[in-house]
């Protein structure tokens, strides 16, 4: 169920907000971003309820295509993006909730030989 | 359960029952070719070295040569060289004909050129593929089986869905008796303390980190990254973003079981259980590992619809992308589907994929299998060309 905040904010199902279950997988609790299993379209409002019985909305900021990632929170520069509960790379600069999350925000931190770092022996 | 295979002489069951022609180096592949396409029941095996390269690489060669040979799928091996090249034609036959089969070898140089040599061959291959037709499948346990798993052309559905169902199919074969192999060095990059932390021994998860961290140091050495060649842009026009990601989506192929020990590419595992082999993730490299490491079948997951296959060991692709499974149904043996109950889809496609391995180990074609893909394989090296 949508508590009534969501709800006063015109967030229901009715009102045209879709479970993010039915269109999105977020694999592991801890993660910020959320994995599109269909196409999803800018304006998109999804609610997901949470084990204390929170709903949270998310209103997407751009298209996302089937496969790819939003986030879930407001991201600050720098800062862990977290799939499947584990670091799958840093943001490169401020990611909005709902906002798509990829190569453009987001950075590698692995095998980067072009980052100046010296091989481990 | 159980599945339908061929007895060999070392203990070990074949899925299927082919005569391999094996090129030693290079310079042999277009007799192998010629053999392998002439005489029915023949698989041929070609590849990229054997030649002008450094000890270590000449020595991978040679061992993954001899192991392939072992594969129980091939019932009888002929080995052919050009006879100038560095890898010895007559170790590699020692070496296979330990495991009790029928090995013989040509040196097209011996034999007066190339149309001699494709003469003889198939001679050789035709006396030998009439003895292998006298077997017949006899039912084994499911413990007979050592089943290679491996995600190529990943994209994000990979992670959802098709490589957690493969590691429900490794758990169900693993608690069964049989033998998993893995590898994809490269895919570890940012999961490999996952790996570690499942590792057997203090001593394999040791090997875990470092063969992660060589097959990384390879790309900083060269004052490069990975990205450009992992991911590939296939890999991010699915949705993939890191090296990160793609490795803790693509670790979730091998199940939950501890990992019993890591091998050197080109080795035989021993035992029974969950092990590493030390590849990188590129199909004609790392199908050959898996087909050395001693696996008869293949669980191949892949999001945008990769169509390898190999020579003589089934590879069975599974995607969970709907889109890929209606535009390559082709190349698509098994389509898994999310849903939003995510964890009874995954075990479900998870039970599914292990029947799929049961079938095709009894006998049933892969798609690859009927479309002939797959003949263009490699061997893993890492020295330079000289």
């Amino acid at each position: 169920m949508l508590d009534d905040k969501y709800v006063a904010a015109g967030f229901n199902n009715k009102r045209g907000g879709v479970d993010l279950k039915q269109k999105a997988i977020v694999m592991n609790p801890k993660d910020n971003v959320a994995t599109a299993i269909t196409d999803l379209r800018v304006g998109d409002v999804l609610f997901e309820s949470n084990a204390s019985g929170q709903s949270l909305a998310i209103r997407l900021t751009s298209d996302i295509p089937f496969g790819h990632k939003f986030s879930l929170s407001k991201i600050e520069p720098n800062s862990p993006i977290i799939k499947y509960g584990e670091v799958i790379g840093i943001s490169t600069t401020s990611i909005a909730p709902g906002e798509h999350v990829h190569v453009h925000n987001v950075a590698s931190t692995r095998a980067r030989g072009d980052s100046g770092r010296k091989a481990k022996k | 359960m159980s599945f339908l295979g061929y007895p060999r002489k070392s203990g070990a069951v074949g899925v299927r029952n082919y005569v391999g022609v094996i090129s030693v180096g290079l310079c042999a592949n277009d007799v192998v070719w010629g053999i392998a396409h002439r005489v029915k029941d023949c698989v041929p095996f070609i590849h990229g070295q054997g030649c002008c390269q450094t000890k270590s690489d000449l020595d991978q060669v040679t061992r993954t040569l001899i192991s392939l040979g072992w594969n129980p799928n091939l019932a009888a091996v002929l080995l052919v060289s050009l006879g100038c090249e560095s890898v010895p034609i007559e170790q590699i036959a020692e070496g296979i004909s330990q495991s009790g089969k029928t090995v013989e070898t040509m040196v097209i140089l011996k034999e007066g050129g190339i149309t001699s040599a494709l003469a003889r061959g198939c001679q050789l291959t035709q006396a030998m593929a009439v003895e292998a037709t006298k077997a017949k499948r006899e039912e084994f346990p499911d413990s007979k089986l050592i089943l290679g798993v491996k995600c190529g052309a990943s994209d994000t559905t990979s992670g959802l869905i098709s490589n957690p169902a493969a590691g429900i199919a490794c758990d169900l074969l693993i608690s069964k008796g049989g033998a998993c192999v893995f590898g994809e060095t490269t895919e570890f990059i940012g999961a490999e303390h996952v790996l570690a932390q499942r590792a057997a021994t203090q001593q394999v998860g040791k090997k875990i980190m470092d063969i992660v961290g060589r097959m990384e140091n390879r790309a900083i050495d060269i004052g490069d990254d990975l990205r450009g060649g992992q991911l590939t842009h296939g890999s991010v026009a699915g949705g993939l973003t890191t090296i990160e990601e793609k490795s803790l989506g693509a670790i979730s192929k091998c199940g939950s079981k501890f990992i019993k020990n890591v091998y050197e590419y080109g080795e035989r595992i021993q035992g029974k259980g969950l092990f590493i082999i030390d590849t990188p993730g590129r199909e004609p490299e790392f199908l050959t590992g898996l087909a050395a490491a001693g696996a008869q079948v293949i669980v191949f997951t892949t999001g945008l619809g990769a169509p390898q296959g190999f020579p003589f060991v089934p590879v069975i692709k599974v995607t969970g992308n709907p889109n890929t499974y209606k535009r390559v149904t082709e190349h698509i043996d098994v389509f898994v589907e999310i849903t939003d109950e995510a964890g009874a889809a995954v075990a479900g496609a998870g039970h599914l994929l292990y029947q799929e391995a049961l079938a095709v180990a009894s006998g049933k074609k892969t798609k690859a299998e009927l479309l002939g893909i797959g003949n263009f394989c490699n061997i893993y090296t890492t020295g330079p060309t000289i």
